[in-house]
């Protein structure tokens, strides 16, 4: 086995951005060459309404320090309403999960519209830094 | 006070099918062990006598109202079964005039596993007196107090009379106070995360995911649910102590703004896991959040099917 003396915990984040400004939120900050953490893997949905509670908890499980859920502001949806839903359900998952012990910032929301490249990036740096502080996940993650 | 109540719903249930109104009715008989009820489908008014009433009646029995096809139905109902056919009505799992709500006023249903960790022995039988149960066995004989050995949803129940319904046996009970409400969270979200986090693991760690808790459950009703769902395959099979959390978060979740709270899924738990904790958690952020409460009206829509330009996004950064 390989001795691990310079290996540092790095969290794993996964965000679920929505095509129509999250992601391409994400796209402007990438063009613009804005820097921000590498930590976060990109999974681009149509809609933050799209966003199953369980793809989240899912995420948890298969061993993802970190969520982050990011859609259109309110009133910006793509499709009108999209995100209004979903701002009901994370309501619901986010008060849930901390009530069984979950640590709060595992898991966490944004509103990030196509031209907001750089706040984009200071949503990452955040979510980055706050699942860094919680260190390495521990509950609801599967020992195989 | 219990025989007239029963007296009632047999001669209510016999006028029924006598007159053809219904084809089907949904009651309770007595089960084959002490303490307990079975539910019973009558078709035949030489039937009625079978149907019983008495503090052990706990099943929901709105849980077969999504599998009578076109027939018409009454059904005996108490204050929760009543709230959980309104909320199968609002998702239009069922027809409102196809049934006929025969509502009984609940004083609670007990729970028979207090009473028999109570009994010096093999208990034989049962008798109901005003606010006492009288429990036999073969060498002993114990007088119990009623309220004492409710069921822990039944103490906290805000609706023990129908909301709605056809026909009123009884007379109403006077309903209990609303700061006796959720006292079950109250003392769970105070602690801190670690010792939420421990009860969670402790409760969850005696389920055997048999999924009794889901068939006793009238809002479960999905064609494929989730667990059995093989592509995508959401969880493993097996008792892995993730996948059985995610089993209870997901159910949980599932339930949110649909559950009444009747507590069918703890009662019908062979493990003793607790579940109301759960989902009286979530209806009570519901309460708080959007200002709905499951099985009241017919008006307002689920929940989560419909959303206000105001909600709450506090949490949200941005």
């Amino acid at each position: 086995m390989k001795e691990a003396t310079n290996w540092q915990w790095n969290p794993k984040i996964v965000a679920f951005l929505c095509n129509w400004c999250s992601y391409a939120g994400a796209d402007l900050a990438g063009t613009s060459r804005i820097q921000y953490p590498p930590n976060i893997r990109v999974i681009r949905v149509p809609c933050s309404g799209r966003v199953n509670p369980q793809f989240i908890i899912k995420a948890l499980q298969e061993g993802a320090d970190g969520v982050l859920v990011s859609g259109c502001h309110p009133g910006d949806c793509h499709y009108q309403t999209g995100n209004y839903f979903g701002r009901r359900k994370f309501a619901i998952l986010k008060r849930f999960l901390e009530y069984i012990g979950i640590e709060e910032s595992r898991v966490q929301f944004s509103w990030v519209s196509a031209a907001e490249g750089i706040k984009f990036a200071e949503v990452v740096k955040k979510v980055t830094e706050d699942v860094k502080k919680l260190g390495p996940i521990k509950r609801l993650v599967k020992v195989r | 006070m219990i025989e007239a109540i029963q007296k009632q719903i047999q001669d209510e249930v016999r006028r029924l099918l006598t007159d053809k109104r219904v084809d089907l009715v949904i009651g309770f008989e007595k089960g084959t062990l002490p303490l307990r009820s079975a539910p019973i489908f009558i078709h035949d008014s030489a039937d009625t006598n079978r149907l019983i009433w008495n503090s052990f009646c706990e099943n929901n029995l709105a849980n077969y109202l999504t599998k009578i096809n076109n027939q018409r139905v009454a059904i005996i109902a108490k204050g929760c079964d009543v709230r959980s056919i309104i909320a199968l009505t609002i998702e239009k799992q069922i027809d409102r005039d196809q049934i006929i709500i025969i509502g009984i006023p609940c004083q609670g249903m007990i729970d028979w596993r207090k009473v028999e960790r109570e009994a010096n022995g093999e208990l034989l039988e049962t008798i109901e007196e005003n606010n006492q149960i009288i429990i036999r066995g073969e060498i002993f004989e114990q007088n119990l107090k009623r309220d004492a050995f409710l069921y822990m949803s039944c103490q906290t129940c805000q609706y023990r009379n129908p909301v709605i319904y056809d026909i009123l046996i009884g007379e109403k009970v006077k309903e209990i106070s609303k700061s006796k409400e959720y006292t079950d969270i109250a003392g769970l979200e105070t602690k801190a995360p670690d010792e939420r986090w421990a009860y969670f693991c402790e409760q969850t760690s005696k389920c055997i995911r048999c999924y009794a808790c889901r068939e006793a459950c009238p809002m479960c009703y999905c064609e494929e649910c989730f667990v059995d769902c093989t592509t995508p395959k959401w969880i493993e099979k097996g008792l892995n102590p993730s996948d059985v959390q995610i089993w209870q978060i997901i159910r949980a979740l599932h339930l949110a703004g649909r559950c009444c709270g009747c507590g069918a899924c703890e009662r019908a738990c062979p493990m003793e896991v607790k579940l109301c904790y759960l989902t009286q958690k979530i209806s009570k952020d519901i309460r708080e959040l959007f200002g709905f409460e499951t099985g009241i009206s017919f008006e307002q829509p689920p929940p989560l099917a419909t959303f206000n330009l105001n909600d709450n996004q506090d949490f949200i950064y941005g």
